[in-house]
């Protein structure tokens, strides 16, 4: 068992290490960083020292583990455009974005699994066909689509819920902001979250629906009717038990993806989150912002996917015996 | 559907549609009127999408033709609207169902032709993985895997915004939508390349394979010729559902403001520039953009849907 | 009185191109603690008979007409809640494949103790004591440890054991055994099949041994039922079957059974193949690939009639009285 903890860990720093790399092919070679930082009167002399200064001149290998170096402490460099230490504005801006992707991730789990296992039981009455046709709905309706409207209905029209902003937030330990603790903060996070959540709610729902029907036609269910047991002890211990298990490496990416999508809600929404300024950056080139960005959603992604292994390896037997001993 | 010939593409694909259209699948087509309606609404959108500068009643890239006095006029049937624009106009007086038609034509060239590419990355990428197998096999396969991992999203907007930083100023514009739909294509090869593979080794071990082989047939046109067509199934089902995708992602990349050049607006642009309007009660501008936007990804989905379900067997 | 009486019973599939009738008017009984041989090709009709009888017909299938009764019950067209009661403790079921069988994430005690305690009165560490019993009488070695191991710890032939002893935990007085060695090697099939038969012997369970291979049939069963195209072919004592085949159908399948004694220069097979739902013929549906077949065998189709054998009953008109035949 510690084995496989320690192999995936392992292949997770790889991974990192992969995307630190690009990041800082991205960093120091795309567009040049001194004239970004310098303005247009600066000398050639200037420039050159400034090349020294910073390494630029310096082998790959050393300029690289330099980076990773800094990566590793949070440093990133400094924003070209808004001239601030991009550490300081990730800090600033990214618990806004984890708490509205932990509530999204919430609602969807809460809502989809559910829906998708009733749906998966009860293919045919008409509560199934309703939720399975919205749920088309949902998968057609792009994020920033939802947002509209749900802005142009309880915003515009009904005049309930803020359309911008995150409300008053509160500040805990360190520079971590919250907006959990005032009305105004959940009034605010309303809307966003259900717009982030309801792509990964439809897509959970149609996994789960699809895996529970599959999971009902295998023999083991057709022998465990075939035993005598309970509708109950069948749907529920059976069925539903082997339809989590693969559905969890599902979910768990879909909730990474959740800091992908979160880009178009924060931007909807002017939620003042690390997607909203990773947008801002791309619109003004601001490579610094976005190989940082790179990095810390590829360590999202990673984390996500280390505790679905490591959940899997909990859940399904036959990934923890090592060595097949069968007997006879 | 397998082929035990050694005739060419030409004779397998034909082969192919011939059985598709025999086939329960038809049947099932025409027995479901929800999908009929989808096909149709997604071929009278095509057609005008394809014949738009025809049809369009205005011309909404004509500065000539716009007349700021006509702007914010709002749709025929609320109060103030008239016939001549019957969805309205914008602020600067274009007519919003021409816009909206153009719109769809940006949006369908690029859904389709980034598909398109990414098909064409995947397909073969994943034949030669699945067929030859070795190194390749698993460099490509581990690619595939690390990039499934990513949304396609964030993907097309890294790659879009790489592009942005490394050509100069100039040329953005013209190339942004080449570079939209090379960044949506790479963005979504990866599962095109693993159904593939999957199906190239499913293959690889047929004996009408082994037979060509023995015969001395090029590798290259046993892959071309046998390989790619039998797999050619469930990737079509892939591509629908990938179309529609792909015009999600422009459409959520416009709005961003980094997809389309505003001189040639997607309907995600149409919906960035009307939401500067919906507070102040011109709700059309972007209203109707969205729900074209939504009933063209609708439609699409729908018949992918179906598609899927009628070719997947465990399901019936 | 016998243990399962089916009559005239008949499987309908509605399909878009028509009713497809997978079988069609059979007739046959199981007495307590014999074991009846269903044999017949693929196809036969043989696992959809078994599957009616416990009431576990995959849709669009369905009885059309016919009874089914257990013990003299009726236990065709019972609602599902009292189909469940028997199932399992009335009628056991072992299927084909016991890698597929087994739910993978539960351990084998723990769904020998689910059934268990579905179906008696036992309480949990009972129902575990009792399950641990059945390890041991399947042959399962150390079962107080095994019991908690999962199935896929376990060999072909020993999930095969769990199986059987998951069939038999609630004590019922049938088991209906759908191809139970097709899946396993040769060497182990044999151990498996004399297992089967102690157990019922001791047990005094019947069986309805449905499988495709006449060795199995061979070593088991008391009584033999052929089945072909959805009909029944045959039926009658092992013995009389095997060395005295009434109905063509079962003499070209004992003749296409190689001896190794004698020397054969060719495979001795019967021409053509079983047709398909679509396309059974009229009269009796073996007609084309009979050898005696006459005119009356393209045009009526044979019930089973006595044969001179007064056990042995076939589906032929050779054995019709009544006509005068070659």
């Amino acid at each position: 068992m510690i084995l496989y903890v320690l192999k995936r860990v392992f292949q997770a720093a790889g991974v990192m290490l992969f995307v630190a790399f690009i990041s800082f092919v991205l960093f120091n070679y795309v567009g040049d960083p001194v004239n970004n930082m310098v303005g247009q009167e600066a000398t050639i002399e200037d420039r050159e020292a400034l090349r020294e200064r910073l390494g630029l001149n310096d082998p790959v290998v050393v300029q690289f583990s330099r980076f990773v170096a800094h990566a590793l402490e949070g440093h990133f460099g400094i924003s070209y455009r808004l001239q601030r230490p991009v550490k300081d504005l990730i800090a600033e801006r990214l618990p806004a974005t984890l708490e509205l992707v932990f509530t999204s991730a919430i609602l969807a789990l809460a809502l989809g699994i559910p829906l998708g296992i009733y749906t998966g039981l009860h293919r045919d009455t008409w509560l199934s066909r309703l939720i399975l046709s919205s749920s088309l709905a949902g998968v057609s309706l792009p994020t920033f689509v939802i947002g509209i409207l749900l802005i142009y209905v309880f915003s515009v029209s009904l005049n309930l819920l803020p359309s911008y902003g995150r409300g008053e937030v509160v500040k805990i330990t360190g520079s971590w902001t919250t907006g959990f603790l005032t009305a105004s903060g959940w009034k605010a996070i309303i809307l966003p979250s259900i717009t982030l959540c309801l792509y990964q709610l439809t897509l959970i729902l149609r996994i789960v629906r699809s895996e529970m029907m599959e999971v009902l036609l295998t023999d083991y269910i057709k022998f465990a009717r075939a035993r005598g047991l309970t509708d109950r002890a069948i749907n529920f211990g059976h069925a539903l038990k082997n339809t989590l298990v693969p559905v969890i490496t599902v979910t768990g990416l879909q909730i990474g993806s959740l800091i992908a999508f979160s880009i178009i809600t924060e931007t909807v929404f002017q939620w003042p989150g690390m997607g909203f300024l990773f947008i801002q950056a791309v619109h003004f080139a601001d490579v610094p912002i976005m190989a940082a960005y790179m990095v810390l959603v590829a360590l999202f992604f990673v984390i996500i996917n280390l505790i679905v292994d490591l959940l899997y390896f909990v859940v399904d037997p036959r990934l923890r015996i090592e060595r097949t001993v069968t007997i006879g | 559907m397998t082929i035990n010939s050694t005739s060419g593409r030409k004779g397998g694909f034909g082969h192919w549609v011939r059985q598709v259209a025999d086939h329960d699948v038809f049947y099932s087509f025409t027995r479901s009127p929800v999908t009929m309606l989808a096909a149709f609404t997604t071929f009278v959108i095509v057609f005008a999408s394809i014949f738009a500068p025809w049809l369009t009643p205005h011309d909404p890239f004509n500065p000539a033709s716009l007349d700021l006095m006509e702007a914010f006029t709002p749709p025929v049937w609320v109060e103030d609207g008239t016939w001549k624009y019957p969805l309205g106009t914008d602020d600067q007086g274009r007519d919003i169902l021409s816009t909206i038609m153009f719109g769809n034509r940006i949006s369908l060239i690029v859904g389709f032709f980034a598909v398109l590419l990414s098909m064409l990355i995947g397909i073969t990428l994943g034949t030669v993985s699945g067929y030859v197998g070795g190194w390749f096999d698993v460099v490509t396969m581990r690619l595939a895997d690390a990039q499934l991992t990513v949304p396609p999203i964030l993907i097309a907007l890294l790659v879009d915004g790489v592009a942005r930083t490394t050509l100069p100023r100039e040329l953005q514009e013209e190339m942004a939508i080449y570079v939209l739909i090379f960044s949506i294509g790479i963005a979504a090869w990866p599962q095109y390349a693993r159904v593939t593979r999957s199906g190239a080794m499913v293959e690889r071990n047929k004996e009408y394979i082994a037979a060509a082989r023995i015969i001395g047939i090029h590798p290259v046109r046993i892959m071309l010729g046998h390989i790619v067509p039998n797999v050619m199934g469930p990737t079509l089902v892939m591509a629908t559902i990938g179309v529609a995708l792909a015009i999600i992602i422009e459409a959520t990349l416009s709005f961003l403001g980094v997809g389309v050049p505003p001189t040639t607006p997607s309907l995600g642009t149409l919906i960035r520039i009307g939401n500067d309007f919906l507070f102040s009660g011109e709700w059309w501008i972007t209203i109707f953009p969205a729900v074209a936007l939504v009933v063209l990804v609708l439609s699409v989905n729908l018949i992918g849907d179906w598609l899927r379900d009628t070719f997947n067997p465990k399901l019936r | 009185m016998a243990l399962l009486e089916v009559d005239r019973l008949r499987i309908e599939f509605p399909t878009r191109r028509g009713v497809l009738v997978a079988v069609d008017d059979i007739s046959f009984s199981i007495d307590q603690g014999e074991v009846l041989g269903v044999v017949g090709e693929s196809g036969a009709g043989k696992s959809i008979t078994g599957a009616a009888i416990i009431g576990l017909l995959e849709p669009p299938g369905q009885i059309a007409h016919g009874t089914i009764r257990l013990q003299g019950q009726r236990i065709n067209g019972l609602p599902n809640e009292a189909m469940r009661r028997i199932r399992g403790a009335k009628i056991g079921v072992i299927f084909q494949d016991p890698l597929t069988s087994l739910n993978p994430l539960y351990t084998i005690g723990r769904q020998l103790v689910q059934t268990i305690t579905t179906h008696t009165d036992l309480t949990t560490s009972q129902a575990r004591d009792r399950a641990i019993d059945l390890l041991n009488e399947v042959g399962i070695p150390a079962a107080e440890r095994r019991i908690d191991s999962y199935p896929h710890e376990f060999s072909g032939g020993m999930r095969q054991r769990v199986v059987i002893a998951l069939a038999l935990c609630a004590k019922p007085g049938l088991i209906i055994a759908d191809e139970p060695t097709t899946a396993l090697d040769v060497s182990i099939q044999a151990q498996i099949i004399s297992l089967l038969r102690r157990l019922c012997q001791e047990h005094r369970t019947a069986i309805m041994l449905i499988t495709h291979d006449m060795g199995v049939i061979a070593e088991t069963a008391d009584r033999v039922a052929v089945m072909y195209a959805g009909r029944i072919a045959e039926i009658g004592p092992l013995r009389d079957v095997v060395k005295n085949p009434k109905h063509p159908y079962t003499v070209g399948l004992m003749d296409s059974i190689p001896v190794i004694e004698e020397e054969n220069d060719e495979l001795a097979h019967i021409k053509g193949a079983m047709p398909g739902l679509q396309e059974i013929p009229i009269g009796c549906s073996f007609n084309p690939r009979c050898p005696d077949a006459f005119d009356q065998c393209r045009r009526e189709r044979p019930d089973l009639m006595p044969t001179g054998n007064p056990n042995q009953v076939a589906a032929c008109w050779k054995y019709d009285g009544t006509t005068n035949n070659d």
